[in-house]
């Protein structure tokens, strides 16, 4: 069978919330939204699932801290102890205060680093990257929803064109793809 | 959709369409430089290379060219560097701190407070560099194995400290402000003709779509960023303090510092940012985006922390005569009455007195004398750091080695560069970036512009 994908087109992004809400009480699932700004609420009915990248975030930040301590320990502690201006450096617990400002800086670097290097394969964006949104107008005050027919088998292509043309679109089309 | 209350002053003046709204923002970028913009640029390269040439020299011939003195051996880089750092903060407060209490307001102007903070860190961090006196092993600073250089570096030490914070600082900011532009890069990409720019466009962008998925990414990223950012910002200011607190000179060791320095840093840098905005909304024709609403809020943030500054300034004052240490005490009353008396009233004048002005509506709405004010903080700002080094210092316990520092030809020199090559940086930015955050500026269009807010007040 011919696989479809139909992009329909919103200038307003209250409209296109309506309409994905219509299709999906309709059982027709969308595969996918294409905005100029985050449209706040979309998520749950397309179907999209919230980000786990807070946690990756609190996981870097943690090797962060445990990493700063290590290496403060071994130089200052371990390798080449120093009686430095009368606060000698003997255990870690003793020193910890003095090592706090470090450890939070260490922390704070890997969490916000770790994260943004996540955030940008995760989201595919990388520099040299092709653009993939179907329509240059939808980074200025577009708003496409795309669906296909190989993800709706319970309606044909032809039904869930009807569906969106009566959708308060501004413009459709349809493409074949393999 | 969120709504606002209708007698709430818009954001976002004008009939505001989405369209609009990038077209006001990339329009110039796509346009021939305007000739204003030429000749500001000619101006600070020229300035630019006269502040290089002054860093060239001072490094082939060493600190001495500087007014340095055995008594007084921290004055002017450290200064500045102080100075550039505190004005960097304000960018990541709008960025962050406001988006964590989620304040629409900061949509208009926190792209360019970014790019003024990047900016004004990197002139920051030219100071710490070229006055280590041999910069070329500037990296002994990092924690290299010790055959390398000397023993490894001391880790209690604040000025190491200040390593660590002003670099992360530094690298955060610029992540969070770069990750902020991507999808704005992809609104230029999509709209450019020209072949070469698209190109470059494309590049910066790193081929964002703006898929549902990425947007909640996008979002999850920039709260926890905030979030993170937030006690950083507070940090580095402290810990920069720090690198005075912790010494013993009296005049420096003092446990009010780090709030004290916290907030100076972000009164001048809302200063900093009033003075560059105000310039740009002019010329740049965004009066509808950032306009007398804006510039009241900025200079309600600047009462606020000019005042927590003058309280500080005279808590300092009292705490050092209620110490009933002598030492401490004199290093205060030499302040403000001694060789650099001059300075310590410049110093209250810009922090504490003329910016209560603000406290008159007339005067905080009004463009001409946020924009006077602005730049008499940004005066008072740099007396403060100048008054709490070189007067703590120039006079110690030993009053036979009593000295001053005077200005040389060069410390003039490299102060004046650095204003030109930020100046240059800026200019650059404002040319070649998006300088409103176009996606924000959209999500919050229909909620706080004034076509719509009308709108919605006819419903009712």
């Amino acid at each position: 069978m011919l696989k479809k994908v139909i992009h329909a087109m919103y200038n307003d992004e209250e409209t296109l919330m309506d309409a994905a809400r219509v299709l999906k009480n309709n059982g027709v699932r969308v595969k996918e939204v294409y905005s100029p700004f985050p449209i706040h609420g979309i998520d749950p009915i397309i179907g999209v699932k919230r980000t786990r990248l807070a946690i990756a975030s609190f996981m870097y930040a943690t090797t962060g801290t445990l990493l700063a301590l290590f290496g403060m320990w071994y130089f200052m502690i371990h390798d080449w102890p120093m009686n430095i201006g009368g606060k000698p450096n003997f255990t870690l617990l003793e020193n910890l205060p003095a090592f706090v400002p470090i450890t939070f800086e260490f922390s704070v670097l890997c969490a916000a680093h770790g994260m943004a290097i996540t955030y940008f394969i995760r989201n595919k964006t990388l520099p040299g990257m092709p653009a993939s949104n179907p329509d240059p107008r939808t980074t200025d005050d577009m708003f496409v929803m795309e669906v296909t027919s190989d993800q709706n088998h319970d309606h044909s292509a032809e039904e869930l064109e009807a569906m969106l043309k009566d959708s308060g679109i501004v413009e459709i089309s349809v493409k074949d793809y393999q | 959709m969120q709504k606002e209350a209708a007698i709430r002053e818009p954001l976002i003046l004008g009939d505001k369409s989405y369209k609009d709204i990038t077209d006001d923002v990339v329009g110039p970028i796509e346009g021939a430089a305007p000739k204003a913009w030429k000749l500001l640029i000619t101006i600070t390269s020229i300035i630019a290379i006269y502040g290089v040439g002054c860093i060239t020299y001072l490094i082939a011939t060493g600190i001495g060219v500087w007014g340095l003195n055995k008594t007084v051996g921290w004055a002017w880089d450290i200064t500045n560097f102080v100075w550039w750092v505190g004005i960097g903060h304000a960018g990541t407060l709008i960025s962050a701190v406001l988006l964590l209490f989620r304040q629409k307001w900061r949509m208009a102007i926190n792209r360019s407070a970014e790019a003024m903070t990047i900016f004004a860190v990197i002139m920051a961090a030219v100071f710490p560099g070229i006055h280590m006196g041999r910069i070329w092993v500037s990296y002994w600073v990092l924690p290299l194995p010790n055959q390398f250089g000397s023993l490894w570096v001391n880790f209690n030490s604040p000025l190491l400290w200040d390593v660590f914070a002003i670099s992360t600082y530094f690298s955060v900011s610029l992540v969070f402000w770069y990750i902020g532009l991507v999808p704005d890069f992809a609104t230029i990409r999509d709209r450019m003709v020209k072949p070469l720019p698209k190109k470059i466009y494309s590049i910066l962008s790193f081929g964002w779509s703006g898929r549902a998925k990425n947007w909640t990414r996008f979002e999850e990223v920039s709260l926890v960023l905030a979030g993170i950012a937030t006690p950083l910002v507070f940090s580095v200011h402290s810990i920069v303090s720090m690198d005075f607190a912790t010494s013993v000179i009296p005049g420096w060791h003092t446990t009010i510092f780090p709030p004290y320095f916290v907030s100076g840093a972000v009164f001048s840098g809302f200063a900093m940012v009033l003075t560059l905005l105000l310039i740009m909304r002019k010329t740049m024709n965004l009066e509808n985006y950032i306009h007398v609403r804006h510039v009241e809020y900025m200079n309600i943030v600047i009462i606020v922390t000019g005042s927590i500054v003058g309280v500080a300034y005279l808590t300092e004052l009292f705490i050092s005569w209620y110490s009933g240490v002598e030492y401490e005490s004199y290093a205060f009353i030499n302040r403000f009455s001694g060789p650099y008396s001059w300075a310590y009233w410049i110093m209250m004048t810009c922090n504490v007195i003329t910016p209560q002005l603000f406290w008159v509506r007339k005067i905080r709405r009004n463009l001409i004398a946020t924009f006077v004010l602005s730049i008499v903080v940004n005066i008072g700002m740099w007396f403060e750091r100048y008054v709490i080094i070189v007067t703590s210092i120039h006079r110690d316990y030993d009053p036979s080695s009593w000295g001053e520092f005077h200005a040389t030809f060069i410390d003039l020199g490299i102060f004046i560069g650095t204003i030109g090559i930020f100046g240059t940086l800026f200019l650059l930015f404002a040319r070649f970036f998006p300088v409103l955050a176009l996606n924000e500026l959209k999500s919050i269009l229909k909620s706080s512009g004034e076509n719509y807010k009308k709108l919605h007040h006819k419903d009712h």
